[in-house]
């Protein structure tokens, strides 16, 4: 598989300093976990983040602490450490994080309708932005709108096309505060993704906007 | 033959200190010759051989080395993000016990040991500070070959010190900025695209090692 749309260095960066959403980390992490262009980013990201550790100075640590780190150690030594994690779950559609947010695979999807044959799911994260699973049938477009914030979408299954380009799996498209689009399913399958917005969307038609508070989105 | 120079372990300019600022590098020091533990004598980076030693025959004097290498900078480190110090004591000894935990996820061909670390500090963070697990990419299994080399180990610290110079170089304006983005002091909308970091080399390097990882599970 070939990603073509990838995050952006600012995303990279944050997501290795933790300062984003849990929302935005879910996304990345399960664009991660398909594109290994990006891993490697991340990786590089990390290794500024050990970088700055090392130029950390110190400061002391109690007397007592590499005791009490030894005996923590000695008393949980009995079980392996590979014993206590959890196998993660298995999906062809969704990679372990989201899988692990979803609570299994695709057949574990609590959908609901949003309309014109679209359907959502809203993923349980923090409150500072928010992540939704999207179903949108074969040939769907949605409403044309425009963010108050960041919108980050990742395509799980199918393709989509709007102004940005065309997506398939893997791809994230990464919008900003401006980018007015249309997204419009391939005619192909239906289309899966991953969308996280930092702030409520903004339809430009009037329909959309009265729909908007009942679809939560 | 493989003789070179590694960073001193010793090497630690101030025991205590108030803030958690940046502090002169480390000076680089010889000490001569490291061994990995297959008996090949080669030079490695700073910590590897104990990290290796912690995860590969669960060696509890190299851990030791390492708690009081790396303790007190985490502590340092986790202070800078906003914890007063007896808490940052705290999760400091709690990183150090996931060292231990976690050695076995440990591979020196993706990471430095300062990274490693920093990565187990920064999950505490978001842990502690902000209350969130952090999710984390679908981890890539070790095939049957993936026993990495020497050669993939050693390239990998050396890029690793390489940029840590290079951060040390940069403008202190421009220096700062990344520092405050990694304890915490930025929100993503305020991290620059642009941070002149040299990430080529270090990227590629690590690009290699997943694509070898990737090749090996075929």
């Amino acid at each position: 598989m070939t990603v073509k749309h990838h995050l952006t260095d600012d995303l990279l960066m944050a997501y290795s300093a933790g300062d984003l959403p849990e929302a935005v980390n879910l996304i990345v992490a399960t664009h991660i976990s398909l594109c290994d262009e990006c891993r490697a980013a991340a990786g590089s990201y990390d290794a500024v983040g050990g970088a700055v550790l090392d130029t950390c100075d110190s400061v002391e640590m109690s007397k007592s602490s590499l005791t009490s780190v030894l005996d923590m150690i000695h008393a949980q030594d009995t079980k392996t450490a590979e014993e206590r994690i959890a196998a993660p779950v298995k999906d062809d559609v969704f990679p372990a994080p989201l899988a692990d947010y979803v609570g299994g695979g695709l057949d574990q999807v609590r959908w609901r309708s949003a309309g014109m044959g679209v359907k959502q799911a809203i993923l349980p994260t923090s409150k500072d932005a928010t992540a939704r699973l999207l179903y949108i049938p074969a040939g769907t477009a949605i409403p044309d709108h425009g963010h108050h914030g960041l919108e980050l979408t990742l395509v799980l299954k199918g393709a989509f096309q709007d102004e940005g380009g065309y997506f398939g799996r893997g791809d994230i498209e990464v919008a900003s505060e401006d980018l007015h689009h249309t997204p419009v399913a391939d005619i192909s399958e239906d289309c899966i993704c991953l969308a996280v917005t930092d702030a409520p969307l903004k339809f430009k038609g009037l329909v959309p906007r009265i729909a908007q508070p009942f679809l939560g989105i | 033959m493989f003789t070179s120079t590694v960073l001193s372990p010793e090497c630690d300019p101030s025991p205590v200190a108030n803030g958690a600022k940046m502090g002169d590098p480390c000076p680089e020091a010889v000490i001569g010759t490291k061994t990995l533990n297959d008996g090949t004598p080669d030079s490695v980076a700073p910590w590897v051989t104990e990290l290796l030693a912690v995860r590969d025959q669960r060696d509890e004097e190299a851990f030791i080395r390492v708690f009081e290498h790396f303790a007190p900078r985490v502590k340092a480190f986790l202070m800078r993000t906003g914890m007063d110090a007896a808490l940052a004591e705290e999760c400091a000894q709690e990183v150090l016990v996931t060292v231990w935990n976690k050695a076995h996820l440990y591979d020196a061909t993706r990471a430095s040991p300062s990274t490693w670390v920093f990565t187990i500090a920064r999950n505490k963070k978001i842990d502690v500070l902000r209350k969130q697990r952090r999710p984390e990419p679908e981890d890539l299994p070790w095939g049957p070959e993936a026993e990495p080399d020497q050669a993939d180990i050693l390239g990998l610290q050396q890029e690793s010190e390489q940029l840590g110079r290079a951060l040390r170089d940069l403008p202190a304006k421009q220096r700062e900025l990344i520092e405050k983005a990694y304890f915490g002091e930025l929100s993503h909308s305020e991290i620059a695209e642009q941070t002149g970091l040299p990430l080529g080399t270090i990227k590629s390097r690590i690009r290699l090692a997943l694509d070898r990882l990737r090749h090996s599970m075929k």
